[in-house]
């Protein structure tokens, strides 16, 4: 990648598709500078009903009520609303044990030798949840989001996908 | 609907919770999901007993409402009401208009104000001693409905009448609190709980 890195590696037509051919219901989110792009995209999807968060802890309880509600929400944040989220994912994901679903934006991961903490935390930070994951970090990636998401979505386990973003 | 919070009520006026509580639990009917959080989800069980009860221990601590409302978006065809104290909502205020954003017409919100942290041992909330009017913040945040209530003979009377009125509504409730009533306690473990919501949900959706 170079320094003048994109935003963000999807655009918000291939995300919506992607997210309802997979079997999304809802996208929780609180969007950064990368993810917001998206924003028509989701909003104007007729398969998808975007629910917007305050603060990111939020969304996790939100899905969790979607979830068991019958529907199938995806959560979307920022690496720093992970971080600020982390008592509510633990008490949806482990507590609840419900397969809650999310995607990641790392923050300025496209950077070259950007020192962000927002990404340098990142996969520690899932790994230390235990929460399996998976990177995008290179256009020819990209496919893993929705072949990891229906896996996920089929098996009914939780998990994320982290997508590398430009800078903030 | 609002009430204006002229009149806060004096300590030894404030509502018992378990009679607060008992007039929710009457106004119920098998069309309501009710969340229940901390305190009240130790009193409740003792009161009622319903399917579509759900006792969100253990939490995180703020989760309440907005558990509430997804609830809510996934089964329009449901009233849910959630039951969360002061303590909860303070740690999450913008879940306020998180509810009014989603347009969740079927969501009840009734805040049990205690002025305490009461499960932790009753130590004081920052708005103990800050004069906090809930139902203004609600009326501000764009809740359609509001009222407020420190008197159980008008709760009685008019509550009902509230949670029918077009939502989201929040309900603000001045309610003693119980000394030494630690810890939130569910009648029955959590993931019993999420599964029976969730079968119970599903058979009333076929």
């Amino acid at each position: 990648m170079t320094a003048n890195a994109p935003p963000s590696l999807f655009i918000g037509s291939e995300i919506a598709e992607s997210l309802a051919d997979v079997g999304f219901t809802h996208v929780v989110w609180l969007p950064d500078s990368a993810i917001g792009l998206w924003e028509e995209a989701l909003d104007s999807s007729p398969r998808l009903t975007l629910v917007r968060v305050c603060r990111e802890g939020e969304a996790w309880a939100l899905a969790a009520g979607l979830h068991i509600g019958g529907k199938k929400p995806l959560v979307v944040m920022q690496t720093t609303g992970l971080f600020e989220s982390g008592d509510a994912l633990r008490n949806v994901l482990f507590d609840m044990e419900l397969p809650i679903l999310s995607l990641i934006g790392a923050r300025s991961w496209l950077v070259p030798g950007s020192k962000d903490s927002a990404f340098r935390f990142a996969e520690p930070i899932l790994k230390a949840w235990g929460i399996d994951y998976r990177l995008i970090a290179r256009p020819e990636d990209k496919p893993l989001l929705a072949e990891y998401f229906a896996e996920r979505l089929k098996t009914g386990r939780a998990g994320a996908v982290v997508v590398a973003e430009g800078p903030p | 609907m609002t009430e204006p919070n002229e009149n806060p009520a004096e300590p030894d006026r404030r509502m018992n919770l378990t009679a607060a509580l008992e007039v929710l639990a009457r106004a119920r009917t098998d069309r309501h999901v009710v969340v229940t959080n901390q305190g009240s989800a130790r009193v409740w069980p003792q009161i009622a007993d319903h399917p579509l009860d759900f006792h969100y221990v253990p939490s995180a601590m703020g989760g309440a409402i907005p558990f509430a409302l997804g609830l809510a978006l996934a089964r329009p065809d449901r009233e849910v009401i959630t039951v969360s104290g002061d303590g909860s909502l303070l740690m999450s205020l913008g879940c306020l208009v998180t509810v009014t954003a989603s347009h969740a017409a079927n969501l009840s919100i009734v805040l049990i104000d205690n002025g305490v942290y009461e499960v932790t041992g009753c130590q004081k909330t920052p708005a103990a001693t800050a004069d906090v009017d809930y139902a203004g913040l609600a009326r501000s945040a764009g809740f359609p409905n509001v009222a407020h209530f420190w008197d159980e003979g008008d709760w009685q009377r008019r509550g009902p009448k509230v949670l029918a009125l077009r939502g989201p509504r929040f309900i603000s409730l001045e309610v003693e609190p119980v000394r030494g009533g630690y810890g939130p306690i569910a009648p029955c473990p959590l993931l019993e709980q999420v599964t029976r919501l969730r079968e119970r949900l599903a058979q009333s959706s076929k």
